[in-house]
């Protein structure tokens, strides 16, 4: 439920303090040359996979696509039982039919993006529909787009009225709000994105839709951290980050796990708060993975593409 | 089971060959001190001897000098500019192509985190010679077309940041035609050292850069010998007086880099996040062994809670431990005598009344150790707040206007730097205008760049380095056409 506004909205979101765009550029280098090596990386591969959110998002999916990564989410790595299963499977409404009988009972969450994905420009009628259909079709989590018009026009009121609906056609699944950063532009305005979908109920803040560039960046990502850590401090209510979009590589994975651990604090290190919206990386995840336990490579051929 | 905790992740030191024992570094050659005196330098993580180092009496002084003095006669000060340029330029790649080698000996004999010698000294050692090494043959285009070069260079240089500052130096200096006899810190002498040898493997002509080691009599040794055209130091302000002293009265040239007590002024509506940040690299970076660190934190009195309890926050997460892993924050005191004047002012600071803080940190057993502290309810009256301390140790104090601000951070008898952290252009300029320091960071710290000049006020020194005007300290007349 959204909590009570410490006054009006847009007073609110400016008086939050500003965001200096260079420190926050440094800060965010400076911790990405932390090295992470052998226990750590072990670590940190595993982690990171269960924290994937295993994503197809394209015109062209088909039902058998979305099975067979529904059988990748619940169990990664054919060949090695013991990688973990990722955290969600991420789709288009459609699909919800066809993945919630392979995910049942396998604990692996079921996304759904709604409110008329990606770009939201649609009436608040047909995105609470989009919501309660995904819902009923069995998804455990939605993943909503916030309208970045209304946003960058100034009318705080109607993106946070929206976030409020939404929120209450989920029922018991779990809210994402998508804040599409690369349309908000600056890290002021991430900020006080963040801070308003917080407040009107989101379970988590998301940085991206994928289908916009920039997608998710260590900085925005870092800001949005921010966001968590002060805002469970002010309300005691704890909420989760997810990166998604542009994540690719191991390394990449990593520098996002440091970025939680030293921006947020350990008490994100956890599927339940924070997620990689992600489609390439898990091979390259497993793939390492199997480097570390095997002291070699194998090719990009042993990892399945779907 | 930790969910994620980072492993150890030392740098090879395998990389670096340290002899056991090094000569002086005079004519294009290491020489046999005449002087028996040997120094050694030891690691300040472990204490651990590193090697032995000569300390140059005054004969050797005289023998670097004669060299020095050839070399400028009939060799550096004839060549044409884009001649060396091109010296420059080849010991600016050799430093790029060596400089994993030089951060692992320079966290090595200094105990600053391979972090900060692998992103920060060693890339603007480089870029300190790249800068100079293109103004070498455009000294026309700098306004110094008819300025001549001064002769023989006396160069003292400290510990705190050895090759970076021995790059301050001897860049410019070379640049603009003169030759140089340089003597690095007695704890700190072998990224010197092995400047030595880059020198020689970009075979500069024997007797432009004279290294010679040792302690303050070698120092005094040099600033005071009577063939020195131009003296230039950095170190403390004790030092720099007694230096000012013996050039009195003498025509030789002098610039003077000494201590800092730099106001770190936060101002309410600053963004707060990143202001952390720079007050963490204001006094943290380097273990606060920086003449220019932010040592004192003005913070506007209406959100000195907010800003301290993230302050403390973020201290806590600094990883304090081995120089050489990749992800030490904070690394070892230079030495046994810099952790005692450290303990002594932080001693100073709780006698007088002020409230010490620190994280829960281990500190390894072995090895010069202080870990990062804050002190609140410091007045300007305390000694804390006054004196330099040279360590990681940050004095808060509160202000709650801007004029109030101003008045205190100019209340000291130095003058070096000053941050200042707003959202707001105006008060930024405002404030900027009325310290009296010689770099004023706004919404940063403890950037540098070889373009910028850098230099301080009052009791910090006199002179300018680095940047168009940091020739000037090198030429004998700035004005000519």
């Amino acid at each position: 439920m959204p909590d009570t506004l410490p006054g009006p909205l847009r007073g609110y979101l400016h008086g939050l303090p500003g965001v200096d765009e260079v420190g926050v550029a440094r800060r965010a280098a400076g911790l990405s040359t932390r090295s992470i090596k052998t226990t750590a990386k072990r670590q940190a591969i595993d982690l990171a996979i269960r924290m994937v959110d295993l994503t197809t998002l394209e015109g062209s999916d088909t039902p058998g696509k979305v099975r067979a990564l529904a059988a990748k989410a619940v169990r990664p790595d054919p060949a090695d039982p013991t990688a973990p299963s990722v955290a969600a499977l991420c789709v288009y409404p459609d699909m919800i039919a066809t993945a919630a009988p392979a995910l049942a009972g396998t604990g692996v969450g079921l996304a759904s993006v709604a409110t008329g994905f990606p770009a939201g420009r649609t009436s608040l009628e047909v995105k609470l529909a989009d919501t309660r259909a995904a819902v009923t079709a069995g998804a455990t989590e939605i993943d909503m787009v916030i309208d970045r018009g209304a946003f960058l026009a100034g009318d705080y009121g109607k993106v946070f009225d929206e976030i409020t609906a939404v929120k209450e056609q989920c029922g018991r699944a779990h809210l994402k709000v998508i804040l599409e950063t690369g349309e908000l532009v600056t890290y002021d305005n991430v900020r006080r994105a963040s801070w308003l979908a917080l407040h009107a109920g989101a379970d988590f803040i998301k940085t991206s839709t994928g289908k916009v560039s920039p997608a998710a960046t260590l900085p925005v990502t870092l800001i949005m951290l921010e966001a968590v850590r002060d805002y469970r401090a002010a309300t005691g209510r704890q909420a989760g980050v997810k990166p998604a979009g542009g994540i690719r590589t191991t390394k990449d994975a990593v520098r996002y796990l440091v970025l939680v651990k030293e921006i947020a604090g350990d008490d994100w290190l956890d599927p339940a708060w924070f997620r990689l919206g992600a489609s390439t990386l898990l091979n390259d995840l497993l793939m390492q993975r199997t480097k570390l336990a095997t002291g070699h490579y194998s090719g990009p051929d042993y990892y399945t593409i779907d | 089971m930790e969910i994620f905790e980072y492993a150890p992740a030392p740098e090879s030191r395998s990389i670096v060959s340290i002899r056991p024992s090094y000569d002086l570094f005079i004519d294009g050659e290491f020489v046999e001190a005449k002087n028996d005196e040997r120094i050694v330098t030891v690691n300040p993580a472990d204490e651990e001897p590193l090697a032995e180092v000569a300390a140059a009496g005054e004969a050797d002084v005289e023998r670097a000098f004669t060299a020095a003095r050839r070399a400028y006669e009939h060799v550096w000060s004839r060549l044409p500019g884009a001649e060396r340029g091109k010296y420059l330029f080849r010991i600016a790649r050799v430093i790029q192509e060596r400089a994993r080698e030089l951060a692992v000996l320079e966290s090595l004999d200094n105990g600053k985190p391979i972090k900060e010698t692998r992103d920060v000294d060693l890339p603007l050692v480089a870029a300190h010679f790249f800068y100079y090494a293109g103004w070498a043959d455009k000294l026309a285009h700098a306004g110094l077309g008819g300025a001549r070069p001064l002769g023989v260079a006396a160069q003292v240089i400290p510990w705190n940041f050895p090759l970076l500052m021995l790059a301050w130096k001897v860049a410019p200096a070379l640049a603009t035609g003169n030759t140089v006899v340089l003597k690095p810190a007695e704890t700190t002498p072998l990224t010197a050292l092995a400047f030595a040898e880059i020198c020689q493997e970009a075979e500069l002509p024997p007797g432009v850069v004279n290294i010679v080691t040792g302690a303050g009599d070698t120092g005094r040794a040099v600033v005071s010998h009577p063939d020195a055209d131009k003296v230039a130091f950095t170190g403390s302000t004790e030092v720099g007086r007694q230096i000012a002293r013996a050039v009195a009265g003498t025509d030789k040239r002098l610039t003077l880099e000494l201590g800092g007590k730099g106001a770190n002024i936060v101002y309410d509506d600053a963004a707060l996040d990143q202001a952390v940040e720079g007050i963490v690299t204001g006094i943290f970076f380097n273990q606060g062994h920086v003449c220019c660190a932010g040592s004192r934190l003005l913070v506007q009195e209406s959100i000195q809670e907010e800003l301290l309890a993230r302050l403390r926050a973020r201290i806590e997460l600094l990883r304090l431990g081995d120089p050489l892993d990749k992800n030490t924050d904070i690394g070892a005191i230079n030495s046994a005598a810099q952790l005692a004047r450290i303990r002594e002012l932080s001693a100073a600071g709780q006698a007088e009344g002020a409230t010490g803080w620190s994280p829960v940190c281990p500190l390894p057993e072995r090895g010069y150790w202080f870990p990062p502290t804050v002190f609140t309810g410091v007045t300007q009256a305390h000694r804390i707040a006054r004196e330099e301390i040279f360590g990681p140790v940050l004095s808060v104090l509160t202000f709650r206007t801007p004029e109030e601000a101003v008045a205190k951070a100019n209340n000291t008898p130095y003058g070096l730097s000053a941050g200042v952290w707003t959202e707001k252009g105006s008060l930024m300029l405002w404030t900027a205008a009325r310290l009296r320091a010689g770099v004023v960071w706004s919404n940063t710290f403890n950037v540098f760049d070889p373009t910028s000049p850098f230099g301080g006020y009052k009791e910090s020194g006199y002179g300018r380095e680095g940047g168009l005007i940091g020739l000037e300290a090198y030429v004998s007349d700035s004005s000519a056409p």
